[in-house]
């Protein structure tokens, strides 16, 4: 008797396993709620993530995995997280010019609409600090319209979802000493010698 | 209450190749592509409101399945122009192992639950889940098909 489940289970390996891309057909249906992309950066690989409405994340993967920021943003925005790259090229573009010192503001779209309260302010103030100037942690607990909430500053800007773009590195302590980096302290000296404020 | 789904990707990664395979076997190679395509958008619109997270994969081939089925009825509608009438149905039942041909002329429930057992290697009681039928339901599909598949490959 012919073994019929050893035919079929052969015969299956013969099968085609070249199928098609779905991102673009899902962003024509509207289905595509969070487009995700990995970036390659000089501190190191990024995810970025964008919404139709604008960026919602950028993430060190060496500091976090990209699995965990995955499953943080099916959570927090939407399950339909698909791989996009070209969704992303806008963003992938602007932070190579930046990188390579030919850019000093992002103009990409930002989506807002998942921070609330108190952290949306602080980044809010904190987008507004122009490349090459810095502030305090007061300054943008004032700047937020809650001049003594410095602490909760400190925590929204630690939460930051887009470092970078929403530039949390010019936020230095009191007195000019670094202050804390989500994604490590060298980081953010990287960045603030990127920008020529430090030597 | 609110079940934490995984972000589509990960679904998409683990399973899209199980699920094309699936659709070449049961619905043809010229139909997979499209009913790939049919499969994942109708379950990423869904996605959102599922209520559990356990048993996605017998859910995702439940849509895998009804699309194979939407490809087998286009298939007998396409209109056939007569002055190169093929001896053979159609290409894609042509350019296939006659393996695949003979498992799509199975009834679709038969078919979906010979590929899910016998190449899968499906347990029984997620078959149920994807048939929507009893364990012993989806056990006599599995053993119908592969009797018939036995039947007439040994025929030959």
């Amino acid at each position: 008797m012919i073994d019929i489940e050893q035919q079929l289970r052969e015969a299956a390996l013969d099968l085609p396993t070249d199928s098609p891309s779905l991102a673009e057909r899902a962003a024509e249906e509207g289905l595509l709620d969070v487009a995700y992309s990995s970036v390659d950066s000089p501190l190191g690989p990024l995810v970025v993530a964008a919404t139709p409405k604008g960026l919602v994340r950028v993430s060190y993967t060496e500091f976090r995995g990209e699995d965990d920021v995955l499953e943080d943003l099916a959570r927090r925005v939407s399950p339909r997280v698909l791989e996009a790259p070209a969704k992303l090229d806008p963003v992938r573009r602007e932070l190579d010019e930046y990188f390579d010192g030919r850019r000093e503001d992002f103009d990409v779209a930002i989506d807002w609409s998942y921070l609330a309260g108190f952290t949306r302010e602080v980044l809010r103030a904190t987008a507004s600090i122009p490349f090459g100037d810095v502030s305090t942690y007061a300054g943008v607990a004032e700047a937020a319209g809650s001049p003594r909430a410095v602490r909760a500053a400190g925590n929204a800007l630690g939460a930051n979802p887009m470092p970078v773009v929403v530039p949390c590195h010019r936020v230095l302590r009191t007195g000019g000493a670094l202050g804390g980096y989500t994604g490590g302290v060298e980081r953010k000296e990287f960045l603030l010698r990127l920008e020529g404020r430090l030597l | 209450m609110s079940v934490n789904l995984p972000p589509f990707q990960a679904l998409l990664e683990e399973h899209r190749t199980d699920v094309y395979r699936f659709l070449v076997a049961t619905a043809g190679s010229t139909e997979a592509d499209d009913a790939f395509q049919e499969t994942w958008i109708a379950a990423l619109r869904a996605y959102p409101k599922l209520r559990r997270a356990d048993n996605l994969r017998a859910w995702l081939f439940r849509i895998a399945q009804n699309k194979s089925i939407d490809a087998h009825r286009a298939r007998g509608r396409r209109p056939v122009p007569v002055a190169t009438l093929p001896e053979r149905p159609s290409p894609s039942v042509e350019d296939d192992p006659e393996l695949w041909a003979r498992l799509r002329a199975l009834p679709a429930k038969q078919r979906t639950a010979v590929f899910c057992r016998s190449v899968l290697g499906m347990p029984y009681e997620e078959l149920a889940v994807l048939l929507e039928s009893s364990e012993d339901a989806a056990r006599r599909n599995v053993h119908e098909g592969l009797k018939r598949l036995r039947e007439e490959l040994t025929d030959d």
